[in-house]
């Protein structure tokens, strides 16, 4: 029953950690409820404790970090990334994926920490945070805030590097280098509302003789976690784009680990996959 | 700050005036507290997983699907919901238009439509057709094939720029 649920709203981040660090068991964190609410009205929500973060502004916002690196507040709605201008000089592929994700009234709502969160690997934000790399800032009321990398923060299939006490605070992002060149791509039945059959994040750069100097690619639904193609990236370092294409393609298509479901099947997910990652490196 | 009783006392301004509502449980949908409690019926649900937005309405300026918003977290907002879009018994430009283009037929869709697109003429006064099919991506029809939702919308942006065209 909705009025058996016992609501929390803390008004600061100290005294959500301080219900965190007393309950028992881990109550349900909410944020802006997109994917929650989801659970919710489908009756798939067992809550007996509810904890709203939506109150913590200071979880909110974007802004430059003292080492260089864009500071995402977990709690930073989509349409706010789209709208920030340190995301679209720093992070352009983050605004492309945050476009995709869902519609404007999700967008409005949906957070980038109840993206990374939930942990679906068809999540569309986290491809591309993986391949800008950084760090997940997370805190507990005992043991104060550490980081975790991005590149070790999703361990399995909806499971990620966070105790029970903890929250995401927010994420410390590499921004993308001067002159490189980012993209994301993702492939679902229709642009807005559907969930993703394949997403590519790439990041890469060119040096002075046109050969690949820098490269990130990283995919989402196409294994139990999004993840870099680190073999795809290996092969095209010191090559031109042109050489690079056919290796890089197949490479992708060899490290993936997709699965059959309504959405699409595996082997779909791993010639599209391939063939996104050599579409990028072209474009370079 | 903590709930104990299980139900809540929630302020907000609603259509321009101060709501309160009791007796309430925060996790209750905003769209059930407005339809059932409220009486407002002009939000609709439609699937209920916010995918097809018959329950769209503003917050803050924004748009949102409220079958996805727990009604506690709307404490102290501002909501504008469907009713809220006519200052009278006459519908507004947009209302008007969307009809007389051949853009409301069921009826489901469009209260949802309605906000989705005035939340999208209060930011951009001459929106191109691609920007108003962006604007309402997240409205799903299955009578009209959107072309006509399109057009009124578009004929609305001209009419409240004042130019009668």
């Amino acid at each position: 029953m909705l009025a058996d649920t016992q609501v929390f709203r803390p008004g600061s981040v100290d005294e959500a950690l301080a219900v965190l660090a007393e309950a028992a068991e881990r109550p349900t964190i909410l944020a802006g409820g997109t994917d929650l609410m989801v659970l919710q009205n489908a009756g798939l929500l067992r809550a007996d404790q509810v904890v709203d973060l939506w109150r913590l502004d200071e979880l909110r916002g974007v802004c430059s970090a003292d080492d260089g690196r864009i500071w995402i507040g977990a709690l930073t709605a989509f349409e706010d990334l789209i709208g920030s201008e340190l995301v679209q000089e720093g992070a352009p592929a983050l605004v492309e994926a945050a476009k995709t994700i869902g519609a404007k009234q999700i967008q409005s709502r949906g957070t980038l920490g109840g993206n990374v969160a939930n942990a679906s690997p068809a999540g569309d934000s986290l491809p591309v945070l993986l391949a800008h790399g950084g760090d997940v800032v997370l805190q507990s009321a005992r043991r104060g805030r550490r980081k975790v990398a991005l590149d070790s923060f999703f361990r399995a299939y909806k499971e990620i590097d966070l105790e029970a006490d903890e929250l995401i605070i927010g994420f410390l992002l590499n921004p993308a280098p001067a002159g490189a060149t980012s993209s994301f791509r993702k492939v679902g039945t229709r642009l807005a509302q559907a969930i993703s059959k394949v997403m590519i994040c790439g990041i890469g750069q060119l040096d002075g003789e046109g050969r690949i100097m820098a490269l990130r690619l990283a995919a989402g639904a196409v294994a139990p976690v999004p993840m870099r193609l680190k073999n795809a990236e290996a092969s095209a370092l010191g090559k031109t784009p042109a050489e690079a294409a056919s290796l890089v393609q197949a490479a992708a298509s060899a490290e993936v680990a997709p699965i059959d479901d309504v959405r699409s099947n595996a082997e779909y997910r791993r010639e599209v996959t391939g063939r996104l990652a050599a579409r990028f490196v072209s474009s370079l | 700050m903590r709930n104990e009783a299980g139900t809540a006392v929630i302020h907000f301004r609603l259509n321009g005036e101060e709501v309160r509502v009791e007796g309430v449980p925060p996790m209750e949908r905003l769209l059930d507290t407005l339809r059932e409690r409220i009486g407002l019926t002009g939000s609709k649900e439609g699937c209920g997983e916010g995918e097809c937005g018959a329950c769209t309405v503003m917050i803050a300026g924004r748009a949102v699907n409220s079958c996805l918003v727990p009604v506690c977290q709307v404490e102290g907002e501002d909501i504008v919901t469907v009713e809220g879009l006519a200052s009278s018994e006459s519908l507004s430009p947009l209302q008007a238009e969307l009809v007389a283009a051949g853009g409301a037929q069921c009826g489901i869709c469009t209260p949802g439509v309605l906000v989705a697109a005035r939340v999208l003429l209060d930011r951009n006064n001459s929106p191109t057709r691609a920007e108003i099919r962006e604007g309402i991506a997240g409205n799903l029809c299955r009578c009209t094939g959107y072309q006509k939702i399109i057009d009124g919308i578009e004929r609305a942006a001209v009419i409240e720029r004042g130019e009668s065209g």
